[in-house]
């Protein structure tokens, strides 16, 4: 034994490379490793922002359990949007070993300064959105975790695994939602149309740039926190999705959607990237009621929290 | 990617603030069924032992993922410095430690 030790003192690595070597051998980085700062800091932003995407994605859909058409349906709406908070939290978690709290980052997106995905800053307006959501954002979501269990950091890895099987319950619930809706009489169709012509852009922009405008993609693939390209997942995503939507009967609102036979995907049109940034800088439709909302929300809560901490200091 | 924001021009991302530190950390133990051990399935924040019980049931076993749940301060966790990799015993060299070092003849039937 203590020639090994002898060895590890007389010829220290250089901490980048094993820490590289560790991710190219597809083994995972636990919090205690030496990692650079910038794969700590790009984690920090990835997953704090895919936290706070949990958490303000509980407004849109919160907004309807008190209109859901059927207890069941009331029931279902409620459990989703609690799994919604208990992602955001696993997320939060994972975050925090990387050294950061779970407060500093609430504080953050209050103050504007951490950003989440600018899907849950379009409004929510019928029911059918319910239906459009679970399925469409719901299905780029999973298209997007999946990759991600196969992330390099452990504690993120580990945190879309367990999202990833609840997520799956989302996104079928979604699409019995349609499903009914286009069974249902024409309005009921009609309305599932209306609810997928308002979602369908939106949910194509959740995969972000195109490839050759992503400037941080590089990094993170070569990091692995990253698997597959923005318009690798995109393109998944949409050939996954055209024949359920035939299914329903429903049109996707794209006249350039067409299957490609020799590259053996659907050909899609362009994405309005005018409408993609504006959002991304604050812009959109609900950005400052959604924040708004949550910052009231926390202080209306402060009582409860600091009647909380007075009682735990008591125990 | 899904709730990846892109980066804009000129961004500048905070990875701290000076705000008030909340509730203390617990980590969480579950134990999936009888018959198995507790086996830890993450953290959360709560002001005292009985409200991170509470906190954890309703986080991590929303599907009955669980009969029995542990919550400890996370601050009471103890670990080895990763960078001592000495502390972690090398048992390259000592096969002799595991069972299917050992030759015994067929004749003998299943050890």
């Amino acid at each position: 034994m203590s020639g090994d030790v002898t060895t590890l003192v007389e010829s220290p690595v250089d901490p980048e490379a094993q820490f590289q070597a560790i991710v190219d051998a597809e083994e995972k980085i636990e919090p205690t490793d030496w990692i650079p700062e910038g794969y700590r800091k790009t984690l920090i932003r990835q997953i704090a922002q895919h936290a706070h995407s949990e958490i303000i994605g509980m407004q849109p859909e919160g907004n309807w359990i008190s209109r859901a058409p059927t207890l069941r349906r009331k029931a279902i709406l409620m459990a989703k949007v609690q799994d919604e908070a208990g992602h955001g939290l696993y997320l939060y978690s994972a975050a925090e070993t990387l050294g950061i709290t779970r407060d500093e980052m609430v504080d953050l997106l209050h103050q504007g300064k951490h950003k989440y995905s600018s899907i849950f800053n379009y409004p929510t307006l019928t029911w059918a959105d319910m239906g459009a959501i679970g399925w469409l954002v719901d299905g780029a979501a999973i298209t997007n975790q999946v990759m991600l269990t196969r992330c390099s950091y452990g504690p993120y890895a580990r945190a879309m695994v367990r999202i990833c099987k609840e997520e799956s319950f989302h996104q079928r619930q979604g699409y019995e939602i349609l499903l009914a809706l286009c069974n249902g009489t024409d309005e009921q169709a009609a309305m599932a149309q209306d609810a997928v012509n308002r979602w369908w852009w939106p949910s194509l922009m959740m995969f972000g740039p195109n490839d050759s405008e992503s400037s941080h993609t590089e990094q993170s693939m070569a990091w692995k926190i990253k698997r597959v390209s923005n318009d690798d997942l995109r393109q998944q995503f949409v050939d996954m999705t055209v024949p359920q939507a035939d299914y329903l009967g429903l049109t996707l609102p794209d006249p350039d959607l067409a299957w490609n036979v020799e590259r053996g995907h659907y050909d899609f049109g362009e994405i309005d990237w005018d409408e993609f940034w504006a959002v991304v800088k604050g812009n959109g439709p609900m950005n400052r009621e959604r924040i708004e909302h949550k910052v009231s929300a926390w202080n209306d809560n402060a009582w409860v929290r600091q009647a909380a901490r007075a009682y735990g200091a008591k125990q | 990617m899904s709730y990846d924001v892109p980066h804009l021009p000129g961004e500048e991302f905070a990875t701290s603030s000076d705000t008030e530190r909340g509730f203390p950390m617990w980590e969480v133990f579950v134990r999936q069924r009888r018959g198995l051990s507790h086996v830890h399935s993450g953290s959360l924040h709560a002001p005292d032992a009985e409200t991170a019980l509470q906190a954890a049931r309703d986080v991590y076993t929303r599907r009955q993922e669980g009969v029995s749940i542990w919550v400890v301060p996370s601050s009471a966790v103890s670990a080895f410095d990763p960078e001592a990799a000495a502390d972690f015993y090398d048992a390259s060299g000592k096969e002799y430690r595991q069972a299917t070092y050992y030759k015994i003849p067929d004749e003998v039937g299943q050890m």
